[in-house]
Protein backbone atom coordinates (compact mmCIF):
# COMPACT_ATOMS: atom_id res chain seq x y z
CA UNK A 1 0.00 0.00 0.00
CA UNK A 2 1.11 3.33 -0.95
CA UNK A 3 1.32 6.15 1.22
CA UNK A 4 0.29 9.14 -0.57
CA UNK A 5 1.08 12.68 0.37
CA UNK A 6 -1.46 14.64 2.31
CA UNK A 7 -1.35 18.25 4.04
CA UNK A 8 -1.65 17.52 7.33
CA UNK A 9 -2.76 20.03 9.92
CA UNK A 10 -2.00 18.43 13.22
CA UNK A 11 0.84 16.28 14.50
CA UNK A 12 0.67 13.87 18.02
CA UNK A 13 -0.56 11.08 18.56
CA UNK A 14 -2.89 8.84 16.66
CA UNK A 15 -6.23 8.13 18.42
CA UNK A 16 -5.97 4.74 17.03
CA UNK A 17 -2.58 3.72 17.08
CA UNK A 18 -1.07 6.16 19.51
CA UNK A 19 2.65 6.72 17.64
CA UNK A 20 3.57 9.95 16.90
CA UNK A 21 3.30 11.26 13.36
CA UNK A 22 1.53 13.40 10.95
CA UNK A 23 -2.54 13.44 11.63
CA UNK A 24 -5.74 13.80 8.87
CA UNK A 25 -8.39 15.15 10.66
CA UNK A 26 -11.36 12.83 9.64
CA UNK A 27 -14.93 12.19 11.37
CA UNK A 28 -15.82 8.39 12.44
CA UNK A 29 -20.15 8.80 12.84
CA UNK A 30 -19.89 12.43 13.02
CA UNK A 31 -17.24 12.50 15.70
CA UNK A 32 -14.34 13.84 14.78
CA UNK A 33 -10.82 12.25 15.08
CA UNK A 34 -7.62 12.04 14.43
CA UNK A 35 -5.40 8.91 12.54
CA UNK A 36 -2.33 8.89 11.62
CA UNK A 37 -2.37 8.07 7.37
CA UNK A 38 -1.64 4.19 8.33
CA UNK A 39 -4.64 3.45 10.04
CA UNK A 40 -7.08 5.53 8.07
CA UNK A 41 -5.89 3.26 5.10
CA UNK A 42 -6.28 -0.04 7.50
CA UNK A 43 -9.52 1.40 8.35
CA UNK A 44 -10.55 1.87 4.80
CA UNK A 45 -9.83 -1.72 4.12
CA UNK A 46 -11.21 -3.50 7.20
CA UNK A 47 -15.01 -0.98 5.81
CA UNK A 48 -14.88 -3.72 2.47
CA UNK A 49 -16.64 -6.59 2.81
CA UNK A 50 -15.12 -9.98 1.56
CA UNK A 51 -13.94 -9.20 -2.58
CA UNK A 52 -15.11 -5.69 -2.54
CA UNK A 53 -12.14 -3.33 -4.15
CA UNK A 54 -12.93 0.40 -5.91
CA UNK A 55 -14.02 -1.03 -9.11
CA UNK A 56 -16.56 -3.46 -7.64
CA UNK A 57 -18.11 -0.89 -5.44
CA UNK A 58 -18.03 1.20 -8.80
CA UNK A 59 -20.10 -1.33 -10.83
CA UNK A 60 -22.21 -1.61 -8.48
CA UNK A 61 -23.24 1.85 -8.05
CA UNK A 62 -23.59 1.92 -11.76
CA UNK A 63 -25.93 -0.78 -11.95
CA UNK A 64 -28.03 0.45 -8.25
CA UNK A 65 -28.86 3.67 -10.30
CA UNK A 66 -29.58 2.21 -13.66
CA UNK A 67 -31.97 0.10 -11.46
CA UNK A 68 -33.50 3.07 -9.94
CA UNK A 69 -34.16 5.18 -12.86
CA UNK A 70 -35.74 1.42 -14.26
CA UNK A 71 -37.84 1.47 -11.22
CA UNK A 72 -38.64 5.05 -11.96
CA UNK A 73 -39.78 4.80 -15.31
CA UNK A 74 -42.16 1.63 -14.78
CA UNK A 75 -44.23 3.84 -12.71
CA UNK A 76 -44.77 6.43 -15.36
CA UNK A 77 -47.86 5.52 -16.99
CA UNK A 78 -49.32 9.13 -17.79
CA UNK A 79 -48.37 12.63 -17.11
CA UNK A 80 -50.05 15.18 -14.14
CA UNK A 81 -50.85 17.38 -16.74
CA UNK A 82 -53.02 14.30 -18.39
CA UNK A 83 -54.75 13.23 -15.27
CA UNK A 84 -55.77 16.86 -14.47
CA UNK A 85 -57.29 17.51 -18.42
CA UNK A 86 -60.87 17.05 -16.71
CA UNK A 87 -60.98 19.34 -14.29
CA UNK A 88 -62.10 22.97 -14.55
CA UNK A 89 -59.24 25.52 -15.00
CA UNK A 90 -58.68 28.02 -12.75
CA UNK A 91 -61.27 31.17 -12.73
CA UNK A 92 -59.33 34.13 -13.09
CA UNK A 93 -57.46 35.31 -10.22
CA UNK A 94 -57.74 39.01 -9.12
CA UNK A 95 -54.42 38.79 -7.12
CA UNK A 96 -52.95 42.60 -6.53
CA UNK A 97 -50.54 44.27 -4.30
CA UNK A 98 -52.41 45.84 -1.33
CA UNK A 99 -49.27 46.70 1.45
CA UNK A 100 -45.88 48.12 0.10
CA UNK A 101 -43.88 47.60 3.34
CA UNK A 102 -40.59 50.22 3.05
CA UNK A 103 -37.91 50.52 5.63
CA UNK A 104 -34.99 48.54 4.44
CA UNK A 105 -31.91 50.02 3.40
CA UNK A 106 -30.73 47.98 0.89
CA UNK A 107 -31.97 44.37 -0.66
CA UNK A 108 -34.34 42.23 1.59
CA UNK A 109 -33.32 38.51 1.34
CA UNK A 110 -35.60 36.75 3.45
CA UNK A 111 -38.91 36.88 5.11
CA UNK A 112 -40.96 35.21 7.16
CA UNK A 113 -44.85 35.28 8.27
CA UNK A 114 -46.11 34.72 12.27
CA UNK A 115 -48.81 32.53 12.78
CA UNK A 116 -50.41 35.27 13.43
CA UNK A 117 -51.37 35.87 9.75
CA UNK A 118 -50.19 39.55 10.00
CA UNK A 119 -46.92 40.19 11.51
CA UNK A 120 -43.62 39.40 9.56
CA UNK A 121 -40.25 39.38 9.73
CA UNK A 122 -37.65 40.39 7.23
CA UNK A 123 -34.14 40.46 6.51
CA UNK A 124 -31.68 42.78 4.71
CA UNK A 125 -28.48 43.09 3.34
CA UNK A 126 -27.70 46.11 5.32
CA UNK A 127 -27.49 43.84 8.19
CA UNK A 128 -31.07 44.96 9.68
CA UNK A 129 -33.82 42.38 10.57
CA UNK A 130 -37.56 44.34 10.92
CA UNK A 131 -40.31 42.80 12.39
CA UNK A 132 -43.61 44.17 10.92
CA UNK A 133 -47.36 44.52 11.52
CA UNK A 134 -48.60 44.02 8.00
CA UNK A 135 -52.26 45.66 8.31
CA UNK A 136 -50.91 49.07 9.95
CA UNK A 137 -47.47 48.61 7.92
CA UNK A 138 -46.06 49.43 11.85
CA UNK A 139 -42.23 48.37 12.17
CA UNK A 140 -43.11 46.78 15.41
CA UNK A 141 -39.10 45.84 16.08
CA UNK A 142 -35.65 46.54 13.95
CA UNK A 143 -32.42 44.18 15.25
CA UNK A 144 -29.03 45.34 13.91
CA UNK A 145 -27.06 42.42 13.14
CA UNK A 146 -23.36 42.58 13.29
CA UNK A 147 -23.30 41.21 9.97
CA UNK A 148 -24.44 42.26 6.58
CA UNK A 149 -26.06 39.92 4.01
CA UNK A 150 -28.46 38.57 6.59
CA UNK A 151 -29.71 35.79 4.70
CA UNK A 152 -32.12 34.05 6.48
CA UNK A 153 -34.63 34.82 8.73
CA UNK A 154 -37.50 33.23 10.68
CA UNK A 155 -40.56 33.51 12.70
CA UNK A 156 -41.08 31.69 16.00
CA UNK A 157 -44.33 29.71 16.30
CA UNK A 158 -45.50 31.19 19.12
CA UNK A 159 -44.74 34.93 17.99
CA UNK A 160 -42.69 35.56 20.72
CA UNK A 161 -39.34 35.14 19.20
CA UNK A 162 -37.49 35.70 15.87
CA UNK A 163 -34.08 33.47 14.38
CA UNK A 164 -32.08 35.34 11.21
CA UNK A 165 -28.25 34.80 10.54
CA UNK A 166 -25.89 34.91 7.18
CA UNK A 167 -22.64 36.12 6.85
CA UNK A 168 -21.56 35.62 10.45
CA UNK A 169 -22.40 31.78 10.19
CA UNK A 170 -24.24 31.84 12.93
CA UNK A 171 -28.10 31.37 13.61
CA UNK A 172 -29.19 33.65 16.57
CA UNK A 173 -32.73 34.06 18.43
CA UNK A 174 -34.01 37.53 19.86
CA UNK A 175 -36.67 37.10 21.97
CA UNK A 176 -39.68 39.54 21.15
CA UNK A 177 -40.46 41.77 23.89
CA UNK A 178 -43.66 43.96 24.03
CA UNK A 179 -41.15 46.84 25.46
CA UNK A 180 -40.46 48.67 22.96
CA UNK A 181 -37.83 50.68 24.05
CA UNK A 182 -35.85 47.20 25.21
CA UNK A 183 -32.49 46.75 23.39
CA UNK A 184 -33.44 43.31 21.45
CA UNK A 185 -29.79 43.17 20.43
CA UNK A 186 -28.56 42.83 23.92
CA UNK A 187 -30.67 39.65 24.93
CA UNK A 188 -29.31 37.40 21.31
CA UNK A 189 -28.60 34.00 21.56
CA UNK A 190 -26.46 32.15 19.42
CA UNK A 191 -27.78 28.70 18.51
CA UNK A 192 -26.32 27.26 15.12
CA UNK A 193 -22.29 27.29 14.58
CA UNK A 194 -22.05 26.60 10.73
CA UNK A 195 -18.54 26.71 8.86
CA UNK A 196 -19.73 28.53 5.90
CA UNK A 197 -22.83 31.10 5.35
CA UNK A 198 -25.94 30.51 6.42
CA UNK A 199 -28.85 30.17 3.59
CA UNK A 200 -31.52 28.98 5.34
CA UNK A 201 -33.51 28.69 9.23
CA UNK A 202 -36.57 27.69 10.25
CA UNK A 203 -38.59 26.40 13.45
CA UNK A 204 -39.95 23.35 13.66
CA UNK A 205 -43.11 22.49 15.66
CA UNK A 206 -42.23 24.30 18.33
CA UNK A 207 -39.90 27.33 19.52
CA UNK A 208 -37.31 24.76 20.57
CA UNK A 209 -35.55 23.24 17.72
CA UNK A 210 -34.47 25.41 14.53
CA UNK A 211 -33.27 23.84 11.47
CA UNK A 212 -30.49 25.55 9.48
CA UNK A 213 -29.27 25.23 6.13
CA UNK A 214 -25.71 26.51 5.22
CA UNK A 215 -23.55 27.39 2.50
CA UNK A 216 -20.88 24.42 3.67
CA UNK A 217 -23.28 21.39 2.09
CA UNK A 218 -24.78 20.48 5.51
CA UNK A 219 -28.17 20.93 7.46
CA UNK A 220 -28.47 21.19 10.89
CA UNK A 221 -31.18 20.32 13.78
CA UNK A 222 -30.33 22.71 16.72
CA UNK A 223 -31.87 22.50 20.53
CA UNK A 224 -32.17 26.58 21.06
CA UNK A 225 -32.01 26.56 24.57
CA UNK A 226 -28.68 24.98 25.27
CA UNK A 227 -27.07 25.51 21.48
CA UNK A 228 -26.34 21.98 20.53
CA UNK A 229 -26.15 20.30 17.92
CA UNK A 230 -28.96 17.41 17.77
CA UNK A 231 -28.35 15.57 14.43
CA UNK A 232 -26.54 17.07 11.39
CA UNK A 233 -27.25 15.98 7.79
CA UNK A 234 -24.74 15.30 5.33
CA UNK A 235 -25.16 14.34 1.69
CA UNK A 236 -25.19 17.34 -0.50
CA UNK A 237 -21.72 17.95 -1.94
CA UNK A 238 -22.07 21.46 -2.32
CA UNK A 239 -23.45 24.71 -0.61
CA UNK A 240 -27.37 24.11 0.60
CA UNK A 241 -29.75 27.08 -0.33
CA UNK A 242 -32.88 26.58 0.76
CA UNK A 243 -35.08 23.89 3.14
CA UNK A 244 -38.62 23.80 4.00
CA UNK A 245 -40.39 21.21 6.40
CA UNK A 246 -42.58 18.57 5.68
CA UNK A 247 -46.34 20.07 6.55
CA UNK A 248 -47.84 17.58 8.80
CA UNK A 249 -47.58 18.15 12.35
CA UNK A 250 -46.40 14.87 13.36
CA UNK A 251 -44.26 14.56 10.02
CA UNK A 252 -40.27 13.85 10.55
CA UNK A 253 -39.01 15.10 7.10
CA UNK A 254 -38.00 17.99 5.04
CA UNK A 255 -36.38 18.85 1.98
CA UNK A 256 -33.46 20.69 1.01
CA UNK A 257 -32.26 22.04 -2.17
CA UNK A 258 -28.50 22.88 -3.15
CA UNK A 259 -26.08 24.33 -5.71
CA UNK A 260 -25.87 20.01 -6.81
CA UNK A 261 -28.49 20.37 -8.19
CA UNK A 262 -30.45 17.68 -5.72
CA UNK A 263 -33.51 18.32 -4.01
CA UNK A 264 -32.61 15.71 -0.69
CA UNK A 265 -35.46 14.53 1.54
CA UNK A 266 -34.25 13.78 5.00
CA UNK A 267 -35.47 12.08 8.01
CA UNK A 268 -35.35 14.51 11.21
CA UNK A 269 -34.82 11.68 13.79
CA UNK A 270 -31.89 9.23 11.87
CA UNK A 271 -30.32 11.79 9.71
CA UNK A 272 -30.75 9.85 6.65
CA UNK A 273 -30.90 11.11 3.24
CA UNK A 274 -34.23 9.13 2.55
CA UNK A 275 -34.97 10.28 -1.16
CA UNK A 276 -33.36 12.62 -3.65
CA UNK A 277 -34.18 13.96 -7.19
CA UNK A 278 -31.98 15.46 -9.38
CA UNK A 279 -33.51 16.31 -13.09
CA UNK A 280 -32.48 20.39 -12.59
CA UNK A 281 -30.42 21.12 -15.33
CA UNK A 282 -27.88 24.03 -14.81
CA UNK A 283 -29.36 27.31 -13.53
CA UNK A 284 -33.02 26.92 -11.91
CA UNK A 285 -35.31 28.69 -14.27
CA UNK A 286 -38.54 26.39 -14.26
CA UNK A 287 -40.14 24.90 -11.36
CA UNK A 288 -40.21 21.10 -11.32
CA UNK A 289 -42.73 19.09 -8.70
CA UNK A 290 -41.45 15.85 -7.62
CA UNK A 291 -43.92 13.24 -5.69
CA UNK A 292 -42.33 11.66 -3.23
CA UNK A 293 -44.22 8.28 -3.53
CA UNK A 294 -44.20 7.71 -6.72
CA UNK A 295 -40.79 9.12 -6.36
CA UNK A 296 -39.88 10.66 -9.36
CA UNK A 297 -40.71 14.06 -11.34
CA UNK A 298 -44.18 14.76 -12.25
CA UNK A 299 -44.66 18.11 -13.84
CA UNK A 300 -42.09 20.81 -14.79
CA UNK A 301 -43.36 24.58 -14.92
CA UNK A 302 -41.61 26.50 -17.55
CA UNK A 303 -42.51 28.99 -20.68
CA UNK A 304 -40.12 29.84 -23.29
CA UNK A 305 -40.32 33.38 -22.99
CA UNK A 306 -39.05 32.75 -19.24
CA UNK A 307 -35.86 33.05 -18.63
CA UNK A 308 -34.35 34.26 -15.67
CA UNK A 309 -34.10 32.01 -12.51
CA UNK A 310 -36.71 31.58 -10.12
CA UNK A 311 -35.14 32.42 -6.58
CA UNK A 312 -37.99 30.83 -4.58
CA UNK A 313 -41.50 29.48 -4.32
CA UNK A 314 -43.88 28.42 -2.54
CA UNK A 315 -48.04 26.69 -2.83
CA UNK A 316 -50.95 27.99 -1.65
CA UNK A 317 -53.31 26.93 0.95
CA UNK A 318 -54.92 24.37 -1.32
CA UNK A 319 -51.85 23.51 -3.20
CA UNK A 320 -53.63 24.24 -6.33
CA UNK A 321 -51.26 27.32 -7.06
CA UNK A 322 -48.00 27.82 -6.89
CA UNK A 323 -46.13 30.99 -6.60
CA UNK A 324 -42.70 31.67 -8.30
CA UNK A 325 -40.48 34.63 -7.36
CA UNK A 326 -38.16 35.45 -10.65
CA UNK A 327 -35.32 37.17 -11.22
CA UNK A 328 -36.81 39.35 -13.59
CA UNK A 329 -38.85 41.08 -11.37
CA UNK A 330 -41.97 39.48 -11.45
CA UNK A 331 -44.08 36.47 -9.57
CA UNK A 332 -45.07 34.01 -11.92
CA UNK A 333 -48.30 32.19 -10.62
CA UNK A 334 -48.55 28.72 -12.16
CA UNK A 335 -51.54 25.92 -12.38
CA UNK A 336 -49.94 23.19 -10.02
CA UNK A 337 -52.03 20.29 -11.90
CA UNK A 338 -53.01 21.64 -15.33
CA UNK A 339 -48.79 22.88 -15.62
CA UNK A 340 -49.82 26.37 -17.11
CA UNK A 341 -49.53 29.73 -16.33
CA UNK A 342 -52.27 31.38 -14.75
CA UNK A 343 -51.46 34.83 -14.09
CA UNK A 344 -48.26 38.01 -13.31
CA UNK A 345 -48.18 39.58 -10.32
CA UNK A 346 -45.96 42.95 -11.60
CA UNK A 347 -44.52 45.94 -9.10
CA UNK A 348 -41.20 45.17 -7.48
CA UNK A 349 -38.41 47.07 -9.43
CA UNK A 350 -36.00 44.35 -8.76
CA UNK A 351 -35.37 40.51 -7.86
CA UNK A 352 -37.63 39.28 -5.95
CA UNK A 353 -35.93 37.04 -3.64
CA UNK A 354 -38.00 35.20 -1.05
CA UNK A 355 -42.37 34.53 -1.69
CA UNK A 356 -43.88 33.18 0.77
CA UNK A 357 -48.12 32.56 1.70
CA UNK A 358 -49.19 33.70 4.56
CA UNK A 359 -50.51 30.72 7.31
CA UNK A 360 -54.36 31.26 6.73
CA UNK A 361 -53.56 31.19 3.26
CA UNK A 362 -55.21 34.41 2.40
CA UNK A 363 -51.60 36.73 1.39
CA UNK A 364 -48.81 36.05 -0.25
CA UNK A 365 -45.40 38.55 0.29
CA UNK A 366 -42.79 38.60 -1.63
CA UNK A 367 -39.67 40.24 -0.79
CA UNK A 368 -37.10 41.52 -3.22
CA UNK A 369 -33.35 43.30 -3.97
CA UNK A 370 -35.61 46.97 -4.41
CA UNK A 371 -35.94 46.89 -0.59
CA UNK A 372 -39.55 46.78 -0.49
CA UNK A 373 -41.26 43.55 0.99
CA UNK A 374 -45.15 43.02 -1.11
CA UNK A 375 -48.51 41.96 0.13
CA UNK A 376 -50.93 41.11 -2.12
CA UNK A 377 -54.05 39.55 -1.68
CA UNK A 378 -57.10 37.99 -3.94
CA UNK A 379 -60.74 40.12 -4.55
CA UNK A 380 -63.72 38.40 -4.56
CA UNK A 381 -65.28 41.25 -6.63
CA UNK A 382 -63.19 43.52 -7.98
CA UNK A 383 -66.06 45.64 -9.38
CA UNK A 384 -67.51 46.71 -6.14
CA UNK A 385 -64.66 48.14 -5.27
CA UNK A 386 -64.56 50.67 -8.09
CA UNK A 387 -68.21 51.57 -6.75
CA UNK A 388 -66.63 52.59 -3.30
CA UNK A 389 -64.19 54.96 -4.40
CA UNK A 390 -66.71 56.57 -7.00
CA UNK A 391 -69.00 57.49 -4.02
CA UNK B 1 -5.11 9.16 0.98
CA UNK B 2 -6.69 9.65 -1.60
CA UNK B 3 -7.35 5.99 -2.31
CA UNK B 4 -8.74 5.47 1.06
CA UNK B 5 -10.78 8.27 1.19
CA UNK B 6 -12.54 7.07 -2.63
CA UNK B 7 -13.12 3.76 -1.01
CA UNK B 8 -14.73 5.15 1.81
CA UNK B 9 -17.02 8.08 -0.53
CA UNK B 10 -18.05 4.91 -2.40
CA UNK B 11 -19.12 2.88 0.21
CA UNK B 12 -21.21 5.76 0.99
CA UNK B 13 -22.34 6.41 -2.33
CA UNK B 14 -22.98 2.51 -2.66
CA UNK B 15 -25.55 2.08 0.34
CA UNK B 16 -27.33 5.21 0.07
CA UNK B 17 -27.99 3.52 -3.86
CA UNK B 18 -29.39 0.37 -2.18
CA UNK B 19 -31.17 2.50 0.46
CA UNK B 20 -33.02 4.13 -2.41
CA UNK B 21 -33.39 1.48 -4.65
CA UNK B 22 -35.61 -0.50 -1.95
CA UNK B 23 -38.17 1.94 -1.21
CA UNK B 24 -41.60 1.52 -2.14
CA UNK B 25 -42.78 3.69 -4.74
CA UNK B 26 -46.41 4.36 -6.00
CA UNK B 27 -47.55 4.50 -10.11
CA UNK B 28 -47.54 8.23 -10.81
CA UNK B 29 -51.30 7.73 -12.32
CA UNK B 30 -52.11 7.18 -8.63
CA UNK B 31 -49.83 9.66 -7.01
CA UNK B 32 -51.71 12.06 -9.30
CA UNK B 33 -55.38 11.24 -8.84
CA UNK B 34 -54.34 11.59 -4.91
CA UNK B 35 -52.51 15.35 -5.88
CA UNK B 36 -55.60 16.23 -7.95
CA UNK B 37 -58.08 15.30 -5.03
CA UNK B 38 -56.51 16.89 -2.48
CA UNK B 39 -56.24 19.91 -4.29
CA UNK B 40 -59.87 20.17 -5.55
CA UNK B 41 -61.12 19.30 -1.85
CA UNK B 42 -59.43 22.15 -0.03
CA UNK B 43 -59.98 24.54 -3.16
CA UNK B 44 -63.17 25.91 -1.30
CA UNK B 45 -60.51 26.80 1.69
CA UNK B 46 -57.94 28.59 -0.03
CA UNK B 47 -58.86 32.20 -0.33
CA UNK B 48 -55.97 33.12 -3.07
CA UNK B 49 -57.61 30.71 -5.90
CA UNK B 50 -61.19 32.05 -4.94
CA UNK B 51 -61.11 35.45 -4.13
CA UNK B 52 -62.32 36.92 -0.69
CA UNK B 53 -65.16 39.17 -0.17
CA UNK B 54 -64.00 43.06 0.24
CA UNK B 55 -65.97 43.18 3.82
CA UNK B 56 -63.60 40.59 5.43
CA UNK B 57 -60.27 41.64 4.12
CA UNK B 58 -58.21 43.49 5.98
CA UNK B 59 -55.64 44.68 3.41
CA UNK B 60 -58.29 46.34 1.63
CA UNK B 61 -57.66 50.07 0.35
CA UNK B 62 -58.69 52.50 3.53
CA UNK B 63 -61.94 54.15 2.45
CA UNK B 64 -62.03 57.80 3.16
CA UNK B 65 -64.96 58.63 6.14
CA UNK B 66 -66.57 62.27 5.96
CA UNK B 67 -68.61 63.87 8.61
CA UNK B 68 -71.89 65.48 6.76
Amino acid sequence: MCDQTFMAITFGPCDNCSTTSPLMNIYIKNEPTNYCSFCVEMMACQGLLKGETLASLKNESESLKKKLEEERAKLHDVELHQVAEKIEVVSALSIKTRRVLKGHGNKVLCMDWCKDKRRLVSSSQDGKVIVWDGFTLNKEHAVPMPCTWVMACAYAPSGCAIACGGLDNKCSVYPLSLDKNENLAAKKKSVAMHTNYLSGCTFTNSDMQILTSSGDGTCALWDVESGQLLQSFHGHTADVLSLDLAPSETGNTFVSGGCDKKANVWDMRSGQNVQSFETHESDINCCRLYDLRADREVAVYQKDSIIFGVSSLDFSLSGRLLFGGYNDYTINIWDVLKGNRVSMLFGHENRVSTVKVSPDGTSVCSASWDNTLRVSRALGMPWLLVLYSLT
Amino acid sequence: MSGSSNIIAMKKVVQQLRLEASINRVKVSQAAADLQQFCLQNAHQDPLLTGMSSSTNPFRPQKVCSFL
